[in-house]
């Protein structure tokens, strides 16, 4: 969890300060390479890339249209949370990719006498599982307020490997 | 088990041999005191005789006493009122609570359910409840995990229980249930999941099942009869519940069945519609898809089906056809009706004759409605009744992975189940409405049981061209088919409408008020800011000699999860984005009840 904080402030000051990672910090946001039209941090972890002129990642513009499909019903429109579920675009930035892709995989429960707040297994749903990448790099975008709310407008097109990997993913 | 066995038989060896508890039901409705079923009466109306408050008064109204449920969830539905007791229900986990109304609201009994809390993901768009009914000395309460549950309304001890349907494979429930004759009707919720919609009698003595009728699949899933059943006056002929679905879609057809429920006692008849057909992406799914969209008329003691009408075969946008069925008697050129009036998600609202399923009416109750040009009503065409789509707005047109822009209504409808009223003073319907329009971009998902199984992207927006709100609160007449008044909202109006005697008709609005309107003219007569939220269904009672008006607050539904946050139009452009009214800069999640009386 002290990293999960570390790397959390690190965010912080990278966002508030809009200046680019220094070597201590830990960058989750900032593309550093990119595969086969997907981006990826220092850290080999998935991110959204924008372009000068506003064009997205075909990832970021991906995980926007699942979104609105599979996450929406409960946490509102653009990750911008519900009276019923949180504001993912926060927690796409305040939560580790890895336990991101942990809570969507096996769910989580907060039950008590204040709420009843459950968060399902996406596990086995290929609808999720097959897009959870898109849906994480298009909800640090919002989260980042590099993607307003609404449709994303100018986007790269989708990589041969992209479309592969989608078919083999839901075919699986 | 043992223990509820033991219960069922002794409640089964009590009930006397042939009880009609409608008729005993029917005597409680007409006690105007009271408010013993959701919808206030069987017919759907709620409307109430009540006349002590009245249009000239009403602006004097003052609130009497207030009740905290303490669930923090969208509240719809409303108390109970049966004698000396209200009944309060919340949305998960379902608590039931008796308060005495002779002893300042003392809690009598409060009866909570144990239900696995793995069943809250499953409720597409919150954990809501439409409220308990009762009949026959039991309150009866059909929990989100699909138990229905009958308690015996002075003690709150469980009489029976029966389980409707499987929560792991996305089955669950947020409707109230209908008791008539001898039994209790109820419905399912699930289209979001893949579940195969249906209707089911259980006993109101024993909690048997006595009968299910499926929205679609063999006729003898679907309880119709190839030739005594009928569509627009037509036998509908063999497997008309398989024949318009490729393979095996049917099995995870969706057409579910969470609206509300009428009956009349003379034909004996209960009258629902049937919800979405799954997926949301039409080209996963060719046919007509019947009967989803359906408004359907059964038998109440067999369940058959005696008339059926499709209102938006091959649904492309989402338009549930759950919404409630108001019946009423009227003249429809000079001549005495017994109509049938449904306000439905795509916009249109039909008045038909519910005794032989004729159509009658069908127009748009919003003009922003745009998807169809309107219904074919001539009786000798080949698309009798159906809507003409309008290419532009069709997703099945536009094709997979193609963002339709620009539809109206948005997949919440013009109106969802938020029930209108009805005044037979001013013979109009009090409609609260959204006033949304959306883009639509269908694509291919695949089904895994207990888990979504959407397969469209939505954005919604208030209305473009129009007063920039999200609802109306509208007056139609409809026998005509036209809106006699119409007052804008900030928010969708998702409050269920009361009409009474006194000539005011009552709504909630999202932001929280209860507001108090003239029947004839439409002027606001009064507002009170409640402490959330309202999604819930103005009641009236009255006790003591004094009528009570009463409201759940409580904000949450799709309402609370689609404005919560505010709405954007992204075919504005990047200045205009953020620039609607966000819901939570109005109101936070509570979970009260406000009861409402003159000063005396």
């Amino acid at each position: 969890m002290t990293l999960s904080a570390t790397r959390f402030h690190g965010i912080l000051a990278v966002v508030l300060m809009s200046l680019p990672a220094t070597a201590q910090e830990i960058d989750n946001l900032t593309a550093a390479y990119s595969e086969d039209g997907r981006y990826f941090t220092e850290d080999d972890v998935p991110t959204y890339n924008v372009a000068e002129d506003g064009t997205v990642d075909w990832m970021t513009y991906s995980g926007f249209r699942r979104y609105h499909s599979e996450c929406h019903v409960c946490h509102g429109p653009e990750g911008e949370g519900s009276s019923y579920a949180p504001a993912l675009k926060k927690s796409a930035i305040d939560m580790d990719y890895y336990d991101f892709v942990d809570v969507v995989t096996n769910g989580r429960q907060k039950v008590n006498a204040a709420e009843h707040s459950v968060m399902p297994a996406f596990g086995e749903n290929p609808n999720v599982m097959c897009y959870l990448d898109d849906i994480y790099v298009y909800l640090k975008a919002r989260g980042a307020d590099v993607v307003p709310r609404g449709r994303p407008g100018k986007k790269e097109g989708k990589s041969d490997v992209i479309r592969e990997d989608e078919n083999a993913c839901l075919e699986g | 088990m043992k223990r509820l066995f033991a219960l069922t038989a002794a409640a089964a060896l009590c009930a006397p041999a042939a009880t009609f508890a409608s008729e005993s039901v029917q005597a409680e409705i007409d006690n105007a005191d009271q408010w013993v079923l959701q919808t206030g009466d069987y017919k759907n109306q709620r409307y109430s005789q009540l006349d002590q408050i009245n249009k000239e008064n009403v602006g004097d109204l003052q609130v009497s006493w207030t009740f905290s449920t303490g669930v923090l969830r969208g509240h719809e539905g409303s108390p109970l009122v049966v004698g000396d007791t209200m009944y309060v229900h919340t949305p998960f986990p379902n608590i039931v609570y008796a308060l005495d109304l002779a002893d300042e609201g003392r809690i009598i009994w409060k009866y909570e359910p144990k239900q696995d809390p793995s069943v809250i993901p499953v409720m597409c768009c919150d954990t809501v409840n439409r409220g308990v009914a009762y009949a026959d000395g039991k309150i009866f309460l059909h929990q989100a995990d699909t138990k229905v549950v009958a308690l015996d309304a002075q003690s709150g001890e469980v009489l029976w229980e029966a389980q409707n349907g499987d929560p792991s494979i996305g089955e669950t429930n947020t409707a109230t249930v209908l008791p008539v004759n001898d039994k209790i009707i109820v419905g399912i919720s699930g289209g979001e999941f893949g579940v195969r919609g249906s209707v089911t009698a259980y006993d109101m003595n024993s909690g048997e099942q006595v009968w299910r009728a499926y929205s679609m699949g063999p006729d003898s899933d679907t309880l119709i009869d190839p030739e005594n059943t009928t569509h627009l006056g037509k036998p509908v002929g063999p497997d008309s519940g398989t024949n318009t679905w490729e393979g095996d879609q049917w099995k995870i057809g969706g057409g579910t069945t969470w609206g509300w429920y009428s009956y009349d006692a003379e034909e004996n008849l209960v009258y629902y519609g049937t919800g979405n057909p799954s997926t949301w992406n039409p080209a996963q799914r060719p046919g007509d898809n019947r009967w989803s969209m359906t408004i359907m008329a059964r038998d109440a003691d067999t369940g058959m089906a005696k008339w059926l009408y499709q209102m938006t075969p091959h649904d492309e946008w989402d338009y549930d056809g759950i919404n409630e069925m108001i019946l009423t008697e009227q003249e429809v050129d000079g001549e005495m009706r017994k109509l049938l009036t449904h306000f439905d998600r795509n916009g249109l609202a039909y008045t038909m004759d519910r005794v032989s399923g004729e159509l009658l009416v069908a127009e748009k109750y919003d003009p922003a409605v745009n998807w169809t040009t309107g219904v074919d009503m001539d009786p000798a065409s080949e698309t009798y009744g159906r809507p003409a789509v309008v290419a532009e707005y069709s997703t099945e047109h536009n094709g997979e992975d193609v963002n339709s822009t620009g539809i109206c209504p948005a997949a919440l409808g013009t109106k969802d189940q938020q029930p209108a009223a009805y005044s037979p003073q001013t013979e109009l319907m009090y409609v609260p409405t959204n006033h949304v329009c959306m883009d639509y971009e269908p694509f291919r998902v695949s089904y895994t049981a207990g888990q979504p199984y959407v397969g469209a992207t939505l954005s919604m927006y208030p209305a473009p061209d129009s007063h920039g709100g999200m609802g109306n609160f509208i007056a139609w007449d409809n026998t005509s088919g036209e809106i006699k008044w119409s007052i804008p909202e900030q928010f969708s109006v998702w409050s269920g409408a009361l009409a009474t005697a006194g000539g005011v008709v009552f709504y909630g609005t999202l932001e929280g008020y209860l507001k108090a309107v003239d029947a004839e003219t439409g002027d606001e007569l009064y507002k009170f800011k409640t402490p959330s939220g309202i999604i819930g269904n103005v009641m009236t009672y009255s006790h003591g000699g004094k009528q009570y008006v009463g409201i759940l607050s409580g904000v949450g539904g799709w309402a609370g999860i689609g404005l919560a946050a505010g709405l954007t139009n992204p075919n504005d452009g990047l200045g205009a984005v953020g620039g609607y009214a966000a819901l939570s800069d109005y109101t936070a999640l509570g979970g009260q009840l406000t009861v409402f009386a003159l000063p005396d």
